[in-house]
């Protein structure tokens, strides 16, 4: 049985973990020297242990999770794909590692070039004419977009504008990434064929609108067909169009976001360009802009000299300010960039090929057991609804529970919010059609199942690390930190 | 293609099988207009070929003695950190919104947030937060949502750097900005309590502050509750070994970078910030919470908890737009405080303190060198220099070392002013090149120190 105790409960005075070097003087003497009501009055109790029993903590801790090396991740908008370990090789390659963010910048040059480099290589993926890789996540990479958007119309007079246009499909860090600025938001409803229909744009759009936000491909994993004509309308109304790039796996090579009316976008680069998600990060969110409004990217910018050296413009008086104390995620731009050297132009087309392929045969694999709201072709994922089996008093968090049994993660589900009882399948180009006959033929049994024993799913999983918590008393005895000893 | 399973035979049956004759039938969404119609223009490279640019690329930086600090330190990392962090268990994980089989990523979680409750003495910290200056942001953010008070004092003895991030997180809010100047290096408490009035939200202090000096927290405490405004500290979690922890100082938010526990600087990302509170924030706390509790089975685990406070619950009413936050960084952080325990963190501390005394015990005995405030320190410090700081660091590169931060770069009036660090990873010997170094560059004959 697996040892369940928390590192604290393998301590014991006097273990030691570690040696550091010998201090010349003594720790009271050196104490000393700080004020008295300065000083620690108890040494912090952290745990004393050994290395073997710390390793063998986290090795048996690790071993009870799920994760993209071992098994599937059929995850809506969150693009799981395989890792090349490549990337983390170049990532911790000393020449880079070991930089300090404020050492001269011609004593880093090798990183400003990646910079640049990455800088200019999203730029051709997405079509904008600047990026700027400072923001660590999509939500901030929402949040510049939004910066960018009030700084563009404070300049033009228009710094009354206050409301941002949202689909309701949206992700849910679009609406809270609104209300960061402090903005609000205008919700529109999407159209029978899950798409947004432009009279609905025109009748939300008026001179208090900063502009819109959306997916695309949206949620249920479709191009939004008219998005040509709203950005028109948004542009006429004096607004601006900001592209969710959560979903970028879909169009690389087939359509670029700056082609098609959009003014920025974000890169979720932590999915599209295969850096690990380490459990929940970190991540790195770039920002897309047209020309028009690079002045606006947070400040530095890394630009080229004509002699092949790189230098940080921190003169840049129309910037929305910074993100991050330094330049971002690093060692992810390095991923990133060693992901799309890797792949090539016609490799990036080739994944979003292979991406959207695999999405539509695993859709027509399940559409016999699950409802399809929205049966037109699909891009990189689709949603189907577990509405058929709810009726059978098995819900789609059953359903996603029972997946666990079978050693593949669920979907994600319960999302988008326009489909009731939905699981969000994106099935990404690295899984094989093996993988995908095994996911349909797992999701065909548990489809029986609901028909003809839905216990067992309702009480799935049966088969995992742990069952079910319970997440009511979880929420009500809150124990968030291990504080007695 | 190597990251792609398929074949041309696979493709064939399951495009059959999805009803399409061909990829092009899968596009009929997307108007002809709207498609690319060239290749993306972008060369592939073999994984070798690759390899070989990332070498060729990472030569170009330069590998310097370094005494930079500022806000990330070069500290030494065991190599368990990596062993553990390095494993595709953590590495490859999503983010444990299935419990059932993320109890791994749970537990370094629930143990990341009950070791920086332990060193900051503070009773809840989330699961972590993008860096020390964005968590900073958000403690402010908090502080303003929990007051609801507009008014912000911000001292200049606060990292410039944190400075910036604040006043871009504060987006379109209308705030009243008040800038606090410093005085000899340190928050001047008289100043502060006349700035200080009913509608302030949140006064921040900075421990060590930027500078290296020591704030006097307890008066700064008093002041900033007496109005009913948060005091929001950000502590540098080495120092934190040594100091008196912000819970026993009456801090409502506290913040840090944790990347000196165990992260490389990686020229300054990925980072992670802690965010730490006292319990009765807890409602309006931004990012990821892990508990403790149990299976319906009763047997002990590991969950999320209280998400109705975050985005993808509360959408335009979360507390945060925070989703994605440094999991596996915090994991890192997790198993260096778990290793090195608490004899090692504060023997870490002691060991910079020791150094960074050396150091000051060299500049001290150079003529025209000095420091530039004459006051207990950590483990960094202020130097005072002949020439513009400027020019010493240019000077120190040429000669493989980086001898500290410039802060006329922050600070216009203090471009004599060199900020200089010391972590346990440099030797007394790697100080006495710093020391040989600048006497060098004043002129003056190379005699050792530890001569005399």
């Amino acid at each position: 049985m697996r040892d369940n105790r928390v590192i604290y409960e393998k301590a014991a005075e006097g273990r030691n973990g570690y040696g550091t070097p010998a201090l010349q003087r003594s720790a009271e003497e050196l104490l000393s020297i700080l004020p008295v009501d300065a000083r620690r009055t108890n040494d912090a109790a952290l745990p004393e242990i050994d290395e073997p029993t710390v390793m063998r903590h986290f090795v048996n801790m690790s071993t009870t999770n799920h994760h993209i090396d071992k098994g599937f991740y059929p995850l809506g908008s969150c693009t799981m794909k395989y890792n090349p370990k490549r990337n983390d090789i170049a990532a911790s390659h000393p020449g880079f590692a070991n930089l300090h963010p404020l050492q001269p910048e011609e004593t880093a040059q090798g990183a400003l070039q990646i910079i640049f480099d990455l800088e200019a290589l999203l730029c051709e993926v997405s079509g904008f004419g600047a990026t700027s890789v400072q923001p660590v996540a999509g939500a901030q990479g929402e949040f510049t977009g939004l910066a960018i958007m009030r700084a563009w119309q404070n300049e033009r007079g228009q710094g009354h504008r206050n409301k941002v246009i949202i689909p309701e499909s949206a992700h849910g860090t679009n609406p809270a990434t609104v209300t960061s600025m402090g903005f609000t938001v205008v919700q529109i409803k999407s159209n029978a064929e899950g798409l947004i229909d432009p009279d609905t744009v025109r009748a939300a759009m008026d001179d208090s609108v900063v502009g819109m936000m959306t997916t695309n491909p949206n949620t249920l994993g479709l191009f939004e067909t008219h998005i040509e004509e709203i950005a028109k309308i948004v542009h006429d109304g004096g607004g601006l169009m900001y592209m969710d790039g959560a979903n970028l796996n879909a169009h690389m090579g087939i359509f670029r976001p700056a082609d098609i009316g959009f003014d920025m976008m974000h890169f979720n680069l932590h999915k599209t360009f295969t850096i690990p998600h380490g459990g929940g990060g970190p991540g790195a969110g770039a920002v897309g802009v047209t020309k028009e409004l690079e002045k606006y990217l947070p400040a530095p910018r890394v630009t080229a000299t004509t002699d092949g050296t790189y230098r940080f413009d921190y003169d840049r008086p129309h910037a929305i300010g910074r993100l991050h104390a330094y330049f971002g995620n690093f060692a992810h731009m390095v991923r990133a960039y060693a992901y799309i050297r890797t792949l090539g132009g016609r490799g990036l087309r080739e994944v979003s090929e292979n991406a959207v392929i695999n999405a539509n045969y695993l859709k027509a694999k399940l559409v016999e057991d699950y409802d399809l709201p929205h049966p037109q072709p699909c891009m990189h994922e689709f949603v189907i609804s577990g509405n058929r089996q709810k009726k059978l008093g098995v819900k789609t968090a059953d359903i996603s529970k029972r997946l666990l049994d079978f050693g593949v993660h669920a979907p994600t589900n319960y999302f988008p919010l326009i489909v009731p009882e939905a699981m969000m399948i994106e099935p990404t180009e690295t899984e094989s059609k093996h993988t995908l006959d095994y996911f349909a033929q797992v999701m065909k049994q548990i489809a029986r199942e609901a028909e003809t024993n839905p216990d067992i799913v309702t009480s799935a999983p049966h088969d995992t690390p742990v069952r079910r918590m319970d997440e009511i008393t979880a929420a009500r005895q809150l124990d968030v930190a291990y504080l007695e000893d | 293609m190597a990251f792609i399973p398929n074949t041309d035979a696979d493709r064939r049956d399951m495009l059959a099988a999805a009803g399409a004759e061909s990829f092009e039938d899968l596009l009929t969404g997307i108007p002809k207009s709207a498609r690319l119609d060239r290749e993306l223009s972008i060369e592939p490279l073999s994984e070798q070929e690759l390899m070989a640019e990332i070498e060729q690329v990472a030569s170009r930086s330069q590998q310097l003695l370094s005494f930079a600090g500022g806000g990330v330190y070069d500290h030494f990392v065991p190599a368990a950190v990596n062993a553990v962090i390095g494993r595709p268990e953590f590495m490859t994980a999503y983010t444990p919104y299935q419990a059932e089989v993320a109890q791994g990523t749970l537990q370094i979680i629930y143990e990341f947030q009950s070791h920086i409750c332990r060193l900051t003495g503070m009773e809840v910290a989330n699961a972590s937060m993008y860096d020390g200056a964005s968590a900073c942001a958000e403690a402010v953010l908090l502080a303003m949502a929990s007051t609801k008070r507009q008014k912000l004092v911000l001292a200049t003895s606060l990292s410039p750097l944190y400075r910036q991030v604040i006043r871009t997180y504060l987006g379109a809010r209308q705030v009243d900005f008040d800038a606090l100047d410093h005085v000899d290096g340190v928050i001047d408490v008289q100043r502060l309590a006349d700035e200080v009035d009913e509608e302030t939200a949140a006064v921040i202090v900075q421990q060590p502050n930027f500078f290296g000096r020591l704030e006097d927290v307890a008066a700064i405490e008093e002041v900033t509750h007496r109005v009913g405004a948060k005091l929001i500290m950000a502590v540098d979690p080495i120092a934190q070994a040594v100091l008196k922890t912000p819970g026993e100082l009456g801090a409502d938010i506290v913040v840090g970078e944790g990347q000196p526990l165990g992260l490389p600087l990686s020229f300054g990302g990925p980072l992670v910030g802690f965010f730490a509170i006292r319990k009765e924030l807890i409602r309006r706390m931004p990012g990821r919470l892990a508990a403790r509790s149990k299976d319906i089975d009763g047997k002990p685990g590991f969950v999320l908890t209280l998400q109705t406070r975050e985005q993808h619950i509360r959408r335009d009413k979360a507390t945060s737009n925070i989703c994605t936050n440094q999991a596996l960084c915090a994991a890192a952080v997790t198993v260096h405080l778990s290793l090195v325990g608490k004899s090692g963190l504060k023997k870490i501390a002691l060991l910079s303190m020791e150094r960074t005394q050396e150091i000051a015990a060299a500049i001290r005995d150079l003529d025209g060198f000095d420091l530039f405030y004459d006051a207990p320190f950590v483990r960094e410090l202020v130097v005072r220099t002949p020439r513009p700081a400027a020019e010493v660091v240019a000077e120190g590169v040429r000669a493989g070392i980086l001898p500290g931060i410039d802060l006329g770069r922050y600070y216009p009036s203090m471009t004599d002013a060199l900020l200089v660090a010391a972590t346990e990873k440099r030797t007394a010997a790697d100080v006495e090149r710093l020391h040989s170094f600048l006497q060098e560059m004043v002129g003056g004959p190379v005699v050792s120190r530890m001569q005399g």
